[in-house]
């Protein structure tokens, strides 16, 4: 009974490889999750896993090139030595899911294939077909399995986290579930719990999000004192195809192979894609961007797609916003060899063939940069103290967090295939520390703690059950209200933000939540009941929208993913150079400006009255000093001179 | 994309469908009786049973204007990767999300039949229990045994001819059609003692999961981890079960396995090579004697 335990919240790649790491360092591990094991959203990632291998090295990439891409593309709004750590294991990450079994694509050689993402010049993408996600979860799940039959690993499937429970002086003692079968609400005492519950997409209603990714158990976790890092900073994901259920993704690895992205130049062409000559199709990424082409950071290629739509009105079809994503122009088999995962969602559920037509896309929410507050400890190289407690650690004692449900990784804006390597990363390495937080434990282990904690914990979530199974009948649809809530908040914090929009939607946001408990239930049974957990899970994603809104309307700057057109920076489209030149040194100095008033993570705590209050973090920007992001910008080349003087004067006071 | 869909299927050409039926096998709790039940469903574009579901759901009435708590079922991804949305789609099993309401309309416009299915104890209404699925994943030995997790580098260099055939193998989502279509693979369901805690219920329970047949994708997945050269170090434990109580041997070679997979996991081929192992490795055990 008093064995230190740690309870992993979600099945994903955190958390099954944090769950697997602790069983091999002799900790007890219970993985609670609200599917079966091996079910996660994690399944949904296609296109692969970034990191340095020996191909790139030769062309002169190092892990430091990979840690500066992933800050660059980030807009330098993530702590860097936590970074720098993550491009320094990603190698070794990627052979141990070798080991582990994981198809990776090979090249005829034997050796592991790679392929080129986005934000970055190198191949340093390996995957297994286009189900990489899957294929790396599997292998996870596989380990899992091991280190349950060897019974160090304890699975609690189909259970709804309710909440961490802490002690008087506010460490965390274990936490508060559910059974969703039987409806059972348990206490379950631990020494430490970690995180790992993903993203919150089902904010937005319809997201490339799977069912799961409600985003309530973080929500959770916030309301009882954990702070929250970075909210605002959702990543719309360029490329998906609509439903009526959810949106699906179309891999970045589409265009990673060489697929692109265009419209026809004559709004609303009726011709098929097919007929329409090169020169009358707009490769408006290719030639606006011709460094990265189609391979821009995802927040651009999705505002370019919204103004080639909206403002250009070059949409493919006038009723509903899209344009192409092409492949035709690939080898066939390279396509089945290499995509056909990714071009068969499109198939089945579109009833074309992307191998012959050009597939139909539009932007969708897909990834939340921001996430859970989360500490770290610098070695004197500048990268992490492994095996330090305060790493992934949240400012609540004994909660860690990881993968997608932290705010350590990717800052404004994330690459495309950072989000694996980060999770089994933050996996692997919270694993040490919290083991040596349970040999430093204050005040007992949880199994010592008084009985009463865990009986009250639970009584209240017992209580809030049973009101709502009571509540009248004709109330509000907690369905419909999910989908309302999802249409205020694409509405208004997606793409492109506007200050009277967010103020507006959060004012809705507040009257809906109140409306929130007068939901009624179809069901008031107390067995596999849907319906109360959906409902639960619908009231709880209110904290975490103010947070995301609230974060939003506060930033008044472009940074990433977070997009404001009042407050955008000019580009430079002077063509005499000296008129330009001094365009560009005002530019730099605008720059430095709003990086000393912005260049900070939001953090947001909840407050008693159940608003979220906003601080800010400074950033340790110790390895890369900051400078602006400037893919395709318009006169470009003037800023990169001018802010490389300022930096060549600074060196030389 | 309605233009599109139009060269594949009829129904979007049928703007006269404004609603249709939509019947769901309902099941209140283990054990307990089954019953049809009717729901009619508006029909928008780009439906698939997935949110046929949600919208009953929401509606929680049925066709006959009877307020109902909402059908209970699993899923997830909503992409035919995870694997939770598993049932019986007019007769057939498949994953709800890629039955797409237009394509079933147009095969058979009186409507949708939605069954849980029947290989695994109804939980409640389309919601089944596959716990077997994966305890029989324990007793295979799914996963590759490596020393520990600790940086010993990269795995052993692969042609791309084996990595493909592994990759098929290793897409298996454990969704249960291959053994839903299988004639050989029998329902188990074990009616509760008196005297039982759930603890003696659960390893009564895992008990007969193991005597039982292992079905077709765990005999892909013992493929899968003895053609992983580390996996093949400990091959002999896997063709252990592969020939013990409940092994290939109980396959009756009808094929239904290979053509429901929603992976096209190539599970015959798997068999046929796994006959081939069990075949040898019982030569050699009865020589090692």
């Amino acid at each position: 009974m008093t064995k230190p335990r740690v309870v992993v919240i979600g099945s994903g790649l955190a958390g099954m490889s944090a769950a697997m790491k602790l069983a091999e360092l002799e900790c007890d591990v219970a993985v609670m999750s609200l599917l079966p094991l091996r079910r996660a959203h994690s399944c949904c990632a296609q296109g692969g896993i970034n990191s340095v291998n020996d191909l790139t090295r030769q062309l002169g990439d190092d892990t430091w090139k990979h840690f500066e891409d992933t800050v660059y593309g980030g807009d330098f709004l993530q702590h860097q030595p936590p970074v720098r750590e993550m491009a320094e294991w990603a190698p070794r990450i990627i052979d141990l899911m070798d080991r582990l079994g994981v198809t990776f694509n090979r090249t005829p050689e034997g050796f592991r294939d790679y392929r080129r993402f986005g934000g970055t010049l190198y191949r340093r993408t390996a995957f297994a077909g286009a189900t990489t996600g899957q294929q790396l979860l599997y292998a996870l799940d596989e380990q899992v399995r091991r280190w349950q039959v060897a019974g160090r690993v304890t699975a609690f499937e189909n259970w709804d986290f309710l909440g961490p429970i802490l002690d008087l002086e506010g460490r965390c003692r274990g936490c508060a579930a559910q059974n969703l079968l039987t409806m059972e609400i348990r206490a379950l005492p631990a020494d430490a719990l970690i995180l790992a519950t993903g993203g919150c997409g089902l904010l937005f209603g319809r997201s490339t999000n799977s069912m799961a990714c409600t985003g309530s158990a973080v929500s959770r976790a916030f309301t009882a004192g954990v702070r929250y890092g970075n909210g605002e900073f959702i990543q719309v994901h360029p490329t998906a195809i609509p439903g009526a259920d959810k949106l699906r993704l179309i891999s970045e690895s589409a265009r990673g192979e060489g697929g692109r992205i265009w419209a026809p130049r004559k709004p609303q062409d009726p011709r098929p894609p097919a007929e329409i000559p090169e020169k009358e199709r707009f490769y408006f990424l290719e030639e606006r961007y011709p460094t990265y082409g189609n391979l821009v950071p995802r927040d651009i290629a999705t505002r370019e797609i919204f103004r080639v739509c909206f403002q250009d009105g070059l949409s493919v079809q006038p009723d509903r916003m899209c344009v192409y994503l092409d492949v035709t122009n690939l080898p066939r088999e390279l396509l089945d060899r290499k995509l056909g995962g990714v071009l068969k969602i499109y198939e089945k559920f579109q009833g074309v063939d992307p191998r012959t037509t050009p597939m139909k896309i539009f932007p969708a929410v897909h990834y939340s940069m921001g996430g859970l507050w989360c500490d770290y400890e610098v070695n004197a190289s500048g990268g992490l103290n492994i095996g330090s407690p305060r790493n992934q650690q949240t400012n609540v004692p004994g909660i860690f967090a990881i993968g997608e449900c932290d705010y350590q990784f990717h800052g404004a804006n994330r690459l495309g295939a950072n989000s694996l390597v980060a999770c089994i990363f933050s996996g692997l390495t919270v694993a040490p520390g919290v083991v040596n937080y349970l040999e430093n434990l204050p005040g007992g282990k949880a199994g010592e703690q008084s009985g009463s904690l865990f009986d009250r914990a639970a009584e209240q979530h017992r209580q809030r059950y049973q009101t709502m199974l009571v509540r009248p009948e004709g109330g509000l649809n907690p369905y419909r209200l999910h989908a309302e809530l999802g249409q205020v908040m694409t509405k208004a914090a997606t793409v492109i933000r506007h200050n009277g929009e967010i103020e507006a939607a959060y004012d809705k946001i507040c009257e809906m939540q109140q409306q929130a408990p007068r939901c009624s239930l179809a069901d008031t049974g107390n067995w596999a009941n849907q319906n109360v957990v959906f409902a639960r899970a619908v009231e709880d994603m209110f904290p975490l929208a103010k947070v995301v809104l609230k974060g939003a309307l506060a930033r008044d700057e472009c940074r990433g993913a977070h997009y404001k057109p009042e407050f955008a920076m000019p580009e430079i489209h002077a063509t005499d150079p000296a008129e330009a030149r001094r365009q560009a040194r005002q530019w730099c100095d605008r720059f430095q400006e709003n990086n000393r008033k912005w260049l900070k993570s939001t953090i947001a705590a909840y407050a008693g009255d159940g608003d979220p209050e906003l601080s800010y973090e400074e950033i340790d920007t110790s390895l890369i000093p900051p400078r602006p992001r400037l893919y395709g910008v318009t006169g470009g080349k003037w800023i990169e001179e001018a802010w490389k003087e300022r930096g060549a004067m600074q060196n030389a006071k | 994309m309605q233009n599109n869909k139009c060269n594949t299927t009829n129904a979007d050409c049928q703007p006269q469908i404004k609603t249709f039926e939509v019947r769901v096998l309902r099941q209140d709790g283990p054990g307990q009786c089954s019953y049809w039940q009717r729901h009619r469903v508006e029909h928008e574009p780009d439906m698939n049973c997935i949110s046929v579901l949600q919208k009953i759901a929401e509606q929680a009435t049925t066709a006959d204007g009877q307020r109902v708590a909402p059908v209970a079922w699993e899923c997830n991804c909503l992409e035919e990767v995870c694997g939770a949305c598993t049932m019986l789609v007019n007769g057939r099993v498949r994953q709800a999300c890629t039955a797409l309401v237009d394509r079933l309309l147009a095969e058979k416009p009186d409507g949708i039949e939605l069954r849980p299915m029947t290989k695994f104890p109804v939980l409640r209404d389309l919601v089944v229990d596959r716990s077997r699925i994966f305890a029989v994943l324990e007793k295979v030995r799914a996963w590759v045994p490596v020393d520990s997790y600790l940086d010993l580098g990269s795995g052993p260099r692969q042609s791309q001819e084996t990595q493909q055939m592994a990759y098929q193998y290793s897409k298996c989502m454990c969704c249960g059609c291959c053994v839903e279509a299988c004639p050989q693979y029998l329902k188990i369901e074990l009616p509760c003692r008196p005297d039982d805690t759930p603890e003696s219920y659960d390893a009564r329970l895992r008990e007969a999961h193991l005597r039982s047949y292992i079905g077709p994708y765990a005999i892909s997945q013992i493929e899968l981890f003895n053609s992983n050269p580390t996996g093949a170090m400990n091959a002999g434990e896997r063709l252990d079960a592969l020939t013990g109580e409940g092994g290939i041997q109980v396959c009756g070679n009808a094929q239904n396995c290979v053509r429901v997979c929603p992976q096209e996991i190539p599970l015959t081929t798997a068999i046929g090579r796994g006959g081939r192992d069990a075949t040898w490795h019982m030569l050699r055990k009865w020589f090692d004697q």
